[in-house]
């Protein structure tokens, strides 16, 4: 016997209501703000900087970012971050991967220990100012590669790894190594191409992460401008000497008629900032979702 | 005669079977290998330089520590005994447990009230705009929050005609305010990232068992407090735990950004204050101890809170 769906009590209809209220709030108060600075941005300055409430922009232009992308900084600081990610990501996630793969193994020799030492990594950390000398006495400070080596392996990662490739069956492997196929050849070959989903997923949050560091650079890059990243160089703008700095890209003509402001430059280079991730997310939603859950699971 | 032992003389071991089985998985091994390197590298070799925190250093004997003297636990005695101790616990355990008070209900309520929306696409796109702010950094969240809070700015003007506030002036210059700014904007950062776990536990519960609850007249409030809450206790427990040994912590990349000298008094954490002692006031040695302090607690919490889930529930991380 199946049940069949009674109609709506008035209570419920109510309920129904109320939710959908509260969810357009939600909506609103979540999604204004970040509408609030494309807004700005393309609004002529002034008139941006005398309206309250927008909703639109009144004086459409894109000057504010013509004087953005003017600024030769901005495209540097975006290589930089554009490298750092896809460097960073890539060799981080094969890395992360191969160690699991091996660490997935049973018959691992010294498989607990190395176990062991990476629940510990887990739970106690020297502190900030321990690996800042580690990274000094590793020659990596003021270099790029002090964004992509500190990063290679993820232990929390490996968990979700290990996790996954037991649960792959044995079968696959063993026809491949009666073929004489080793370990190695069986991850490049045939592990790497059955775990894409769970590959997806970490190299997406490991991406997003690379991307939106910041504090890397504050803390072990003191004396090479040219490393700095998109987060660095917006973190500089905002602190307004930048944004001043740009203006200086501004003719004096221009200038005279207030064309833009600091203001004005702050909001752009955010929204230049952000333009990558937001146009990609959407698309990635249900990666993120399934990463959310996959690290909840432990194997 | 038996001679196919003689073949394979000297290659592959024969009598020390681990050695043995050593060359069997050599592959094996060698992809494993730099990973143990990696986490003794970075994580085994930082407590070396943990020494510092136990003796007299200064920036000129660089990475060679043995110039510097023992002086035990004296840093740390100074820590506990400094003015700056209580303000930056109070401001650490402070904050941390307002974002746990505040933050850890909203995403659950929002996950329940969410999961009732039945116009499914509607229910996406609240789920797609909600989840946004999560891949912000806080770089721009910042930024967004420096200017609307600012002198004048949107948001304060916008609190002072509500009378929330007393004047216009810049709320990020005000030490009242910033446990409070610190806390809605995380909130507001992250409650759609943090109820993806919840939704996806309330999806997984037994629809026949709402069905029946419904026949017997149950209204939805009633629905939710005996069927949904008590089907997600686990999952909530977990989260509960992981957020509580987190207490110690902070969100450092936020209150970097967000923190000035004049809210200071209020914005002073334990993770700022072994910033600022190191790299402002070039008291390697003595922010070193603080930090070791800071790791201790925080791996204590996290132990603690973990065995205590595992006597209670059932479910545990380790």
């Amino acid at each position: 016997m199946t049940f069949k769906k009674s109609r709506e009590t008035t209570g419920e209809t109510i309920f129904d209501v109320v939710n959908i209220l509260i969810m357009i709030l939600l909506l609103l108060s979540v999604a204004y703000p970040i509408w609030y600075i494309l807004v700005y941005s393309f609004d002529d300055a002034i008139d941006a900087s005398k309206a309250a409430f927008m909703l639109f922009p009144r004086k459409f232009t894109l000057y504010n970012y013509n004087i953005v992308f003017k600024d030769k900084a901005i495209f540097h600081a975006f290589a930089i971050t554009v490298l750092r990610t896809v460097v960073g990501t890539v060799s981080s996630v094969f890395f992360t991967a191969m160690v699991s793969y091996g660490l997935s193994k049973k018959y691992l020799i010294g498989r607990k220990i190395y176990m062991g030492i990476g629940i510990v990594t887990l739970v106690f950390s020297a502190g900030m100012i321990p690996s800042y000398f580690v990274i000094k006495s590793l020659h990596l400070l003021n270099s790029f590669w002090v964004y992509i080596i500190p990063g290679l392996f993820s232990f929390y990662n490996a968990l979700i790894f290990i996790s996954f490739f037991k649960g792959l069956p044995d079968s696959i492997e063993e026809s491949a190594q009666i073929d004489g196929a080793n370990e190695f050849t069986i991850f490049l070959r045939i592990i790497i191409p059955l775990s894409m989903p769970v590959i997806a997923t970490i190299a997406l949050f490991n991406g997003v992460g690379q991307y939106n560091d910041y504090f890397t650079y504050v803390l072990y890059i003191t004396d090479n401008e040219s490393l700095r990243t998109m987060q660095n160089y917006l973190y500089q703008i905002i602190q307004a000497n930048t944004a001043l700095a740009m203006m200086k890209n501004v003719p004096a003509e221009m200038m005279a008629q207030n064309k833009t402001s600091a203001e004005s430059l702050k909001y752009a280079s955010m929204v230049v900032t952000c333009v990558p991730i937001v146009i990609v997310y959407p698309f990635l939603q249900k990666y993120f979702i399934k990463g959310v859950l996959i690290g909840s699971v432990k194997g | 005669m038996e001679v196919s032992h003689m073949k394979n003389v000297n290659l592959i071991p024969q009598k020390n079977s681990f050695l043995r089985k050593v060359y069997k998985q050599r592959y094996l091994l060698i992809m494993v290998i730099p990973g143990v390197i990696f986490m003794l590298v970075f994580n085994l070799y930082p407590v070396y330089f943990a020494q510092i925190g136990f003796k007299e250093y200064n920036v000129t004997m660089g990475t060679n520590l043995s110039l510097a003297h023992w002086v035990g636990l004296s840093y740390i005695k100074e820590f506990l005994n400094s003015p700056d101790f209580s303000n930056v616990m109070i401001n650490t355990i402070g904050i941390s447990f307002f974002k746990l008070l505040v933050g850890f209900p909203i995403p659950i309520i929002f996950a329940l009230l969410l999961n009732e929306i039945k116009q499914s696409k509607f229910k996406k796109f609240i789920q797609t705009v909600t989840y946004l702010p999560h891949f912000l950094s806080w770089i721009i969240v910042a930024g967004i929050m420096l200017i609307w809070l600012a002198d004048s700015g949107l948001l304060t003007k916008a609190l002072y005609h509500m009378h929330i506030v007393d004047d216009t002036s810049n709320m990020l210059a005000n030490a009242n305010y910033f446990w409070a700014i610190s806390v809605i904007s995380e909130l507001w950062k992250e409650f759609g990232w943090n109820s993806i776990i919840y939704l996806a536990a309330i999806a997984g519960i037994d629809m026949e068992l709402f069905e029946a609850a419904r026949i017997d007249g149950a209204g939805k409030f009633r629905q939710i407090w005996n069927i949904t809450l008590p089907s997600i206790a686990p999952t909530v427990v977990l989260m509960l735990i992981l957020s509580i040994s987190g207490l110690f912590g902070s969100n450092f990349d936020q209150i970097f950004v967000l923190r000035n000298a004049v809210n200071a008094p209020a914005s002073n954490v334990i993770d700022i204050y072994v910033y600022q002692q190191s790299f402002m006031y070039n008291r390697f040695d003595y922010a070193t101890a603080v930090g070791l302090f800071r790791s201790l607690v925080s791996a204590i919490l996290l132990v603690g809170a973990n065995a205590f889930a595992r006597r209670s529930t059932g479910n545990s991380i380790f």
